[in-house]
């Protein structure tokens, strides 16, 4: 056995009322692809920003190929071989590709240069990716590229990745694990961390699972089973959410044509987007990030106006209508971002239960405000949907992910819509939140109401939608029914491997 | 090395307390200031803060004076902060103010000399209607063509400057002023003046107006529907919006309410305490109230009294000017110094300080 | 428009707008870096009296400048410690800034009114000058003026070109992605605030020493501001923002001797005209939604707090 490239022994970091890793040790071998497991909040990011330099350890050591490891910014872990790849990218939309590596790097080459090592690099890699491009108008996938060959260009010993699947496709996945392996059989380690099990089974050699900031398990991915793994993870073992099959009713939601030009300048434009929504189902919507979904839940709130036609409520044209209208008649959204979109950070719950509920719930009378009723409602969702918070005095910034998220979520089931439109319901929240907000999904489907799920979690999907249809690039698939569907036919309606077009000999996976 | 560590609510007790302390800062930083002038800070701060209330030569003239310049302010500093707190830079008040004031006494001047009681109010309305109108052109060129409305709005005090010049030395002109600029004299004629309405008090109709703006806004922050789509805006814009806050009826709502204050603010002035429209009747009131908003946190009840405090600055300035010889820019200064405390304590009612090592930022 | 001789005029303009120009190319800088700064008539009129009281007390001008680019860098670092160690809000900064600049100017240049400040000299011989035409417009200025559309020709460069301007750039684009890679958002954005506020202290000093030349109270006019409008009506480009300053130059210019040639147009129009005009163009240019925006740096006037 060969000697550790990286070890960990001990590492600890506190933060006020948390401790966020608990004396966590492992060792990564060279050429090694090694897992990091675990929930949102077990403290995965902070092993990592500890390892690149963003944070220093309260306690522990790290020793790299021998020699204590102490990185005081990312600067020197670059300068000591460890590169990463970040989960919400850190890339510059308004600069080009090779600014973008330039960025990344320690003494870029003159520009002529660099921009030919990185068709060289993307091209050894099969990883296409045109220098001169800006950033802004790639798609998600081709961004991860731009952070991928950045760190390849440093000829790196260890690679981080932060969640890299997130973002892609399922091809677009299979062309990943091409590289990551092409990588790991040259001799670069690979720290991959991620909640995906399939994906560890699939690529890992070993993996190390944390629970709540410690070290709670290491296994051989390969040995062990996808469930086991998940219990190690989440401590206990999840129900799947259930329901009974209810036949469909009548079409409550209708969209025809719906075209809408993007408000911002790196937007995506929605191009005819057509469906129908039926009493009691869930049509769950995919797409990688960045294909319209932001767009499409902005057409069906009201933010965004269209003609009148494009969406029909129960028959009533209501496309030009704005949200407050559309929430009379009613049509709620939750957003995908908590935080400044679906609720204001700085404002108190209570405050915040009336930013849309102050209409079905009547919590005003001519403008004038029922700040006792709006207390009421928001101690009504806080109870019912098991937030955990002091008081609805308490400001939403304060909440964790999950229960900011189940408070809105649960804000707009207990208005009784009779569409509720969901973006990335569970986007960042831990896997009993999630199971608990999958459940009030379900539940308000089998009560009648009709649920658009938009998600980039395909078995989140899977699981709870009855048709499935994909956003890509704006336009959206026919739908189909869930039940039965492949990964690899999802893939497909995806829109496969995007602008892959130069690599299609190489991988076997990509239609042609 | 000290770090911040953000709260997760607002401090309400640092809230209230850090206007004090920047109050107190500043007196001490002005005192190093007066001492660099070459005086006794303490003498000085006392003559600022302390005489024009209590020094018996001083306070029967002093006293009125608080609520004659504190008037102004407050009122201009309530539809600021509206728009403040929405995220709508309005810092052209000063122009409004003076546009307010030109119509007001032209509405005024063109009945002259007759004494019939609804030429007040009819100078009101036209001063709030000329401010009205003045912060339309932002509010109109930031809805139509996303304008910013900071730059547009203070540069039309310059334009505003231009027009109040050529008010007082052409069009608005005292025919039988022999030639010196300067209108006729609204204050010393029946129907047109804003008299003292309480002797001894400095009560006019524009203080009066002040207080029932006070009233107003605190009812329409905390009870209506309106304030809370102000308030949301100005936090979170993405969630205002989401929420079904038209940012159009937004913007002109907050510009078109604190233009009206300024112009009323303007007229109340220009047929009171100024007397009549001059070259420069404006002493800069409308960009004081910039500092009075903040001061009072953006609150009603708090600009009341950042106003009142303000006022006392200039009386206690121009008293320090007279005894001391202090220049009366010193105060322009001393006013410039509290805003940047007060700046700098926010910090502490988001955030913790904390004393140690930490992010390698 | 006759007795107007257009070789006086363009003279004229490139001496009127040197002032607005140093001041927007440093605001350009600030604002690339993602901040908001709108102090700027704060820190030209500190850098006109620091500048004035220097170049009277050392009879150099020289001194005079620096000492004004020091005294609006002074100036401006209150800004940066305010906005950036203590996260308050950049747009009420930047308005203390210049009320506290006005205040704290008309204090320091209470002696000084009134006064002539030393002659700051032509660059080039007279020979060069008394070439017809082209010999007052390239070769009759003093060496600020020069000095200005060489600053303007480095930004240009070192934004376009160098390392240290791809930083800055990426800092103003998205300060948690410099943050991420390990840049120091905080000291780059120090450093260019404190550029900024030299750049505007030069170009107030540049008004009292030259353009006036003496001191008088607020002399800045609204110099400041219409900086600021320059920076957006040039997308944040400084070959644009060098257009800007001089066609406002050639308008401040023009009106100028309009009045002095007394033709049929009211005062009032003509002292508005700079103002006017500056808010027309900003109107065209903010009209025009696509391209400005993607110039527009994304941070601009975002507060940074680096959470771990």
């Amino acid at each position: 056995m060969t000697a550790p490239l990286l070890e960990i022994a001990g590492l600890t970091k506190a933060y006020p009322g948390v401790v966020a890793n608990d004396a966590v040790s492992f060792a990564i071998r060279p050429g090694e692809v090694h897992a990091l497991l675990g929930e949102n909040g077990a403290g995965k990011s902070t092993l990592v920003k500890m390892i690149y330099g963003l944070v220093r350890p309260d306690a522990g050591s790290m020793t790299l190929e021998g020699r204590a490891f102490t990185p005081a910014e990312p600067r020197a872990a670059r300068a000591a071989g460890v590169a990463m790849v970040f989960q919400h990218f850190s890339l510059f939309e308004a600069l080009n590709v090779a600014e973008n590596v330039a960025l990344g790097m320690e003494d870029p080459p003159r520009p002529r240069d660099l921009a030919q090592q990185i068709r060289e690099v993307s091209e050894t890699y099969g990883l296409p990716l045109d220098p001169d491009r800006l950033v802004g108008d790639l798609s998600a996938g081709e961004r991860q590229r731009v952070e991928i060959i950045r760190c390849l260009l440093q000829d790196p010993k260890l690679l981080i990745m932060d969640e890299p699947t997130s973002v892609l496709t399922p091809q677009e996945v299979e062309i990943l694990f091409h590289t990551l392996r092409k990588l790991s059989a040259e001799g670069t380690a690979i720290l991959y961390i991620s909640h995906k099990l399939e994906e560890i089974r699939a690529l890992c050699d070993a993996a190390t699972i944390l629970r709540l900031g410690k070290v709670v398990a290491e296994c051989t991915p390969r040995e062990v089973s996808a469930a086991h793994m998940a219990e190690l993870m989440v401590g206990k073992s999840l129900a799947a959410p259930a329901r009974a099959a209810t036949p469909p009713g009548a079409v409550l939601l209708k969209v025809t044509g719906l075209s809408l030009e993007p408000a911002t300048p790196f937007g995506t434009p929605l191009r005819h987007i057509g469906m129908e929504l039926r009493a009691g189902e869930i049509l769950g919507i995919g797409g990688v990030a960045g294909n319209g979904q932001d767009e499409l839940l902005a057409a069906l709130s009201g933010e965004a106006r269209t003609s009148p036609g494009a969406i029909a409520l129960a028959g009533a044209q209501i496309g030009a209508l704005g949200p407050n209208e559309r929430r009379r008649l009613g049509l709620l959204c939750a957003p995908e971002e908590r935080l400044g979109h679906a609720a204001a950070p700085d404002m108190s719950l209570t405050e915040n239960a009336l930013l849309t509920a102050r209409l079905r719930q009547g919590l005003d009378r001519h403008g004038f405000l029922n700040w006792n009723g709006a207390q009421a409602y928001a101690e009504q969702v806080i109870a019912k949907f098991d937030v955990r918070t002091p008081g609805a005095h308490v400001a939403a910034r304060a909440l964790s992910g999950g229960n900011l998220q189940k408070f809105v979520i649960g804000r707009e089931i207990m208005q009784a819509p009779r569409v509720l439109v969901v973006n990335q319901p569970t986007w960042g929240v831990d896997a009993s939140a999630a199971a608990d907000i999958r459940q009030a999904l379900l539940d308000l489907a089998q009560n009648g109401a009709a649920v658009i799920c938009i998600s980039q979690d395909l078995d989140e999907l899977l699981e709870i939608s009855d048709r499935f249809c994909a956003l890509n690039e704006g336009r959206l698939s026919a739908p189909r029914p869930a039940r039965g569907l492949s990964m690899e036919e999802i893939g497909l309606m995806l829109g496969g491997a995007h602008d892959m077009h130069e690599a299609d000999g190489e991988m076997p996976h990509v239609p042609a | 090395m000290f770090r911040l560590e953000k709260r997760p609510m607002p401090s309400r007790v640092w809230i209230l307390a850090t206007p004090v302390i920047a109050v107190i800062l500043t007196m001490i930083a002005g005192g190093i200031m007066f001492a660099i002038l070459g005086q006794d800070p303490v003498e000085a701060i006392r003559i600022i803060f302390l005489d024009p209330l209590f020094d018996e030569r001083f306070a029967s003239f002093s006293r009125p004076q608080l609520l004659v310049k504190a008037g102004p302010l407050i009122l201009i500093a309530i539809g600021l902060a509206l728009g403040f707190r929405a995220g709508i830079w309005n810092i052209g008040a000063e122009g409004q103010y003076i546009i307010g004031a030109i119509c007001g006494a032209a509405f005024g001047l063109a009945f002259y000399p007759s004494e019939n009681p609804l030429i007040f109010p009819g100078m009101v309305l036209a001063g709030l209607f000329g401010g009205w109108a003045w912060a339309m052109i932002p509010a109109v060129l930031r809805t139509r063509f996303r304008t910013n409305e900071i730059l547009v709005s203070l540069l039309l005090v310059y334009v505003a400057e231009a027009i109040l010049a050529s008010a007082a030395t052409g069009f608005l002109r005292n025919p039988d002023g022999r030639g010196f600029p300067g209108s006729r004299n609204l204050s010393q004629h029946p129907g047109t003046d804003n008299l003292e309405l309480i002797a001894g008090t400095g009560m006019h109709w524009g203080v009066v107006a002040a207080f029932i703006a006070v009233i107003f806004s605190y009812v329409l922050l905390n009870r209506h529907l309106m304030g809370y789509q102000i308030k949301l805006a100005g936090q979170a814009p993405r969630a205002a919006k989401f929420a079904g806050v038209n940012p159009t009826r937004l913007i002109v709502l907050c510009l078109g309410v604190s233009g009206a204050l300024a112009g009323m603010a303007g007229l109340f002035e220009v047929a009171g305490p100024a007397g009549q429209i001059s070259i420069d009747f404006n002493v800069g009131y409308g960009f004081t109230a910039i500092i009075v908003a903040f001061l009072g946190r953006l609150h009603p009840v708090g600009i009341l009294l950042a106003g009142l405090l303000m006022a006392l600055t200039y009386i206690g300035g121009e008293l320090a000017q007279l005894m001391l010889g202090i220049p009366a820019s010193a105060i322009q200064a001393f006013q410039g110094m509290l805003l940047f405390f007060l700046l700098a304590l926010d910090v502490l009612s988001n955030y913790r300080v904390r004393i140690g090592r930490e992010v390698a930022a | 428009m006759m007795g107007i001789d257009p070789v006086t005029l363009i003279v004229a303009l490139i001496g009127a707008s040197t002032p607005i120009l140093l001041a927007a190319i440093g605001e350009l800088v600030v604002e690339k870096s993602g901040v908001l700064n709108l102090g700027v008539e704060g820190m030209m009129i500190v850098g006109a009296v620091s500048g004035f009281i220097i170049a009277i007390n050392t009879g150099s001008p020289w001194l005079g400048f620096a000492a004004g680019a020091v005294g609006g860098a002074g100036l401006s670092l209150i800004f940066a410690l305010l906005t950036q160690y203590l996260l308050s809000n950049q747009v009420a900064t930047g308005l203390a800034l210049t009320l506290f600049g006005l205040g704290l100017s008309s204090l320091m240049g209470e002696a000084y009114t009134g006064i002539n400040p030393p002659l700051t000299p032509d660059l080039f011989p007279q020979a060069l000058r008394d070439i017809p035409v082209a010999g007052p417009i390239l070769f009759g200025h003093d060496l600020v003026i020069y000095l200005s559309v060489l600053l303007v020709a480095g930004v240009w460069y070192a934004l376009r070109h160098t390392r240290m301007g791809l930083i800055l750039r990426a800092v103003g684009e998205s300060h948690d992605a410099a943050h991420a890679l390990g840049y120091k958002v905080i000291r780059i954005r120090i450093c260019a605030i404190l550029f900024g506020g030299a750049c505007a202290g030069l170009g107030g000093a540049y008004l009292s020493l030259v353009r006036v030349p003496s001191w008088t109270e607020g002399m800045t006019a609204g110099a400041g501001w219409i900086a600021l409008a320059i920076v957006v009506f040039a997308s944040w480009k400084p070959w644009r923002a060098l257009i800007g300053a001089y066609l406002f130059g050639g308008i401040a210019a023009l009106q100028l001797r309009l009045q002095a040639a007394e033709i049929n147009i009211p005062v009032m129009f003509l002292d508005m005209s700079p103002y006017l005009v500056t808010i027309i163009v900003l109107v065209i240019i903010s009209s025009d939604r696509g391209r400005a925006a993607l110039n527009a740096p994304a941070a601009l006037g975002k507060v940074f707090h680096a959470s771990g």
